[in-house]
């Protein structure tokens, strides 16, 4: 009595898919919910997505670079005391080998900058200005004047807030103030050549930049800096290039990635992928109390067939196959619509959308003004299998249901 | 092939407080070949036996074996096997799947089966023809009459020669001629193949079709006799 005794797929899809269409309706108002719970997904995603790296790659820029490398102690003491020595011809060599693709030296220390009507406390970073273009440093947010010009340059580039803090402008001097290693007072009067915009405006305020030489000759440091920050391609991918900077400057300094350097960035990238996945999740919830329904109907105004089908010899996990075939080509149909309307809706925008109404509130949260939504391969296949995964885990309790029925039963509904 | 042998059947349904008796130890044996015809007025224990019989519904006690095998302990999915290479149904209401067409309906338990697209279409067609509805066999049943959709119903059990046909009132809703038609046929499998045929009735032109008439009453057999088809 033995025998294949199951529907082949082919006949399957084509028993589901009539099946599917025999209330358009239903299935249309199905079909459009998913397509609209899978474009809110990945849309959402995208721009969430997006912001957060906006936020970290601006985070990483301010940093800068992906890993810094300083003296042990310059964490818990910022100060001059705590430097460490300028990469000599052996160590730069080694760096520019290692793979890395930017690396510069900088002096970084707490000072005080006044102008003839104010006073502010800043961070005063002595560059070189090529290191620092190299790191992310935009000569494009220069709004006023220029970018320093050379390591030894004796400008002062600050920011577009600062100077209005300060009420002073591009072309006058003001007065910086710092201490040198032996705790004295070290101070001199720079030019302000440059005005720069930064992405947030709290940063403005916060970093001077002066030549690093000349920054290096007023704090009696020469040959010195307080860190060396090295950027490479991927902030995703880090742990490569910390392990070769580790190799290059062995275990004497204290080397960080970018997130133990700002625990905060950090975070927020460990926890986007965990809150993607709850936002898909969240949206499917809602979208399947309407699959249940739907299939749940499907069944039970199909109970009779059903009972006959089994008469004719289906087993009942060929019932709950073919249930759970129709659950998934409802799925696979919504899911085509809702990636198709989300990355028509994503790529039009994917120059950016300028959210400068409401940005001044955002900046607060480290957002710039215009999202880039991020499409990526990754959260439009989470996004799917979400949906397939437990569409087809909630179309099991109709399907079994269905393959449960007894056919005398079933035969007998009316 | 399809010896079929009943011993002490017993079913009750509760309807309600009541409890309604719808096998009452029914007995007997059915041997290969054989072209029976079970009457009885509505209630009698007829449909409820071919239930039992295809292994729809569970026995309350007694036994059931075809060929020796006890229908009534086999699993869901060993009796779906039974059913899908065995048993051939044809119930009073048509029973068609909506969704597919005449031709893809009689094809359905031979896809189930495994019966190769050619030989299946073939056999389907070939089957059609003999119940009148060659040129129909692309309508879905909503485009047949009550007739044809029986008759494609019965295209479907018998298309591959089952050992056994079940046939619950298969002429209930058809007029004469139909009747007639499908009754002739079934006689032609039952001669020509020795394919076992248990027909519920009431409708004593089908009777007289029969070699052997059972009369149901209360979910007792109340005769079983022999008799010459006319």
């Amino acid at each position: 009595m033995a025998g294949p005794s199951h529907l082949p797929l082919g006949a399957m899809s084509v028993l589901a898919w009539r099946n599917l269409w025999r209330n358009h309706r239903r299935t249309v108002i199905m079909l459009l919910a998913i397509a609209i719970g899978v474009w809110a997904m990945i849309f959402m995603t995208a721009l969430m997505r997006g912001m957060v790296d906006q936020m970290i790659k601006d985070g990483i820029d301010a940093l800068p670079g992906l890993v810094q490398v300083h003296h042990p102690d310059f964490r818990d003491d910022p100060s001059i005391d705590h430097r460490i020595p300028e990469p000599g011809p052996q160590l730069r060599k080694d760096l520019e080998a290692s793979g890395v693709t930017g690396w510069t030296a900088r002096v970084r220390v707490p000072a005080m900058i006044s102008s003839e009507r104010n006073s502010r406390g800043v961070t005063l970073l002595g560059v070189d200005p090529r290191g620092e273009i190299a790191l992310g440093f935009d000569p494009e947010s220069i709004v006023e004047g220029r970018f320093l010009e050379s390591r030894d340059d004796n400008g002062l580039v600050v920011g577009r807030k600062l100077l209005e803090r300060l009420e002073t402008r591009l072309g006058k001097r003001v007065v910086v103030m710092s201490q040198d290693p032996e705790n004295n007072i070290a101070d001199r009067g720079f030019r302000v050549v440059g005005v720069y915009r930064a992405k947030l405006s709290g940063l403005e305020e916060s970093f001077v930049y002066g030549g690093l030489e000349t920054v290096q000759a007023l704090l009696g440091v020469p040959g010195e800096v307080s860190e060396i920050a090295i950027t490479g391609e991927d902030y995703r991918q880090v742990d490569p290039l910390y392990r070769q900077v580790s190799g290059v400057f062995g275990t004497d300094p204290e080397i960080l990635q970018w997130t133990e350097l700002d625990t905060y960035l950090g975070m927020m990238l460990k926890m986007m992928d965990g809150f993607v996945l709850v936002w898909l999740v969240v949206i499917f919830l809602a979208l399947s109390f309407g699959l249940v329904n739907t299939l749940m109907m499907a069944v039970f105004e199909r109970v009779r067939e059903i009972g006959l089908m089994q008469a004719l010899g289906m087993k009942p996990s060929t019932i709950l196959y073919q249930i759970l075939l129709e659950s998934l080509m409802l799925l696979a149909l919504g899911l085509l619509i809702g990636n198709i309307l989300a990355i028509a809706t994503i790529l039009p925008v994917r120059d950016g959308i300028d959210i400068s109404s409401v940005a001044e509130g955002m900046e607060m949260m480290g957002v710039s003004s215009v999202l880039y939504p991020a499409l990526k391969l990754k959260d439009l296949l989470m996004a799917n299998a979400v949906v397939i995964v437990l569409g087809i885990l909630t179309s099991l309790m109709p399907a079994w249901r269905a393959s449960q029925y007894r056919p005398v039963e079933a035969i007998a509904k009316t | 092939m399809a010896e079929i042998k009943c011993v002490e059947l017993c079913k009750n349904y509760q309807q309600g407080d009541a409890v309604i008796k719808a096998l009452d130890h029914v007995t007997l044996e059915i041997r290969q070949g054989s072209f029976m015809c079970l009457s009885g007025p509505s209630g009698s224990g007829k449909t409820t036996l071919l239930n039992m019989i295809g292994g729809l519904d569970e026995l309350d006690s007694g036994a059931i074996s075809i060929d020796g095998e006890r229908v009534d302990q086999l699993g869901k999915s060993a009796l779906a096997d039974l059913r899908l290479h065995h048993i051939g149904f044809v119930f009073q209401a048509y029973n068609l799947i909506p969704v597919l067409t005449a031709r893809e309906n009689v094809e359905f338990v031979m896809q189930v089966q495994g019966v190769p697209p050619g030989e299946r279409k073939r056999k389907a067609m070939d089957i059609l023809r003999e119940v009148g509805l060659e040129g129909m066999e692309h309508r879905r049943p909503a485009e047949l009459s009550g007739g044809q959709q029986q008759r494609v119903a019965v295209a479907r059990a018998i298309v591959s020669q089952p050992k056994l046909v079940l046939a619950d009132e298969p002429t209930a809703n058809l007029d004469s001629h139909s009747a007639a038609h499908l009754m002739q046929l079934f006689c032609e499998l039952n001669q020509a193949h020795g394919v076992t045929f248990l027909i519920s009735t009431h409708d004593e032109r089908v009777m007289r079709y029969a070699k052997r008439l059972i009369r149901m009453q209360d979910g007792k057999v109340i005769d079983d006799r022999e008799q010459v088809p006319s």
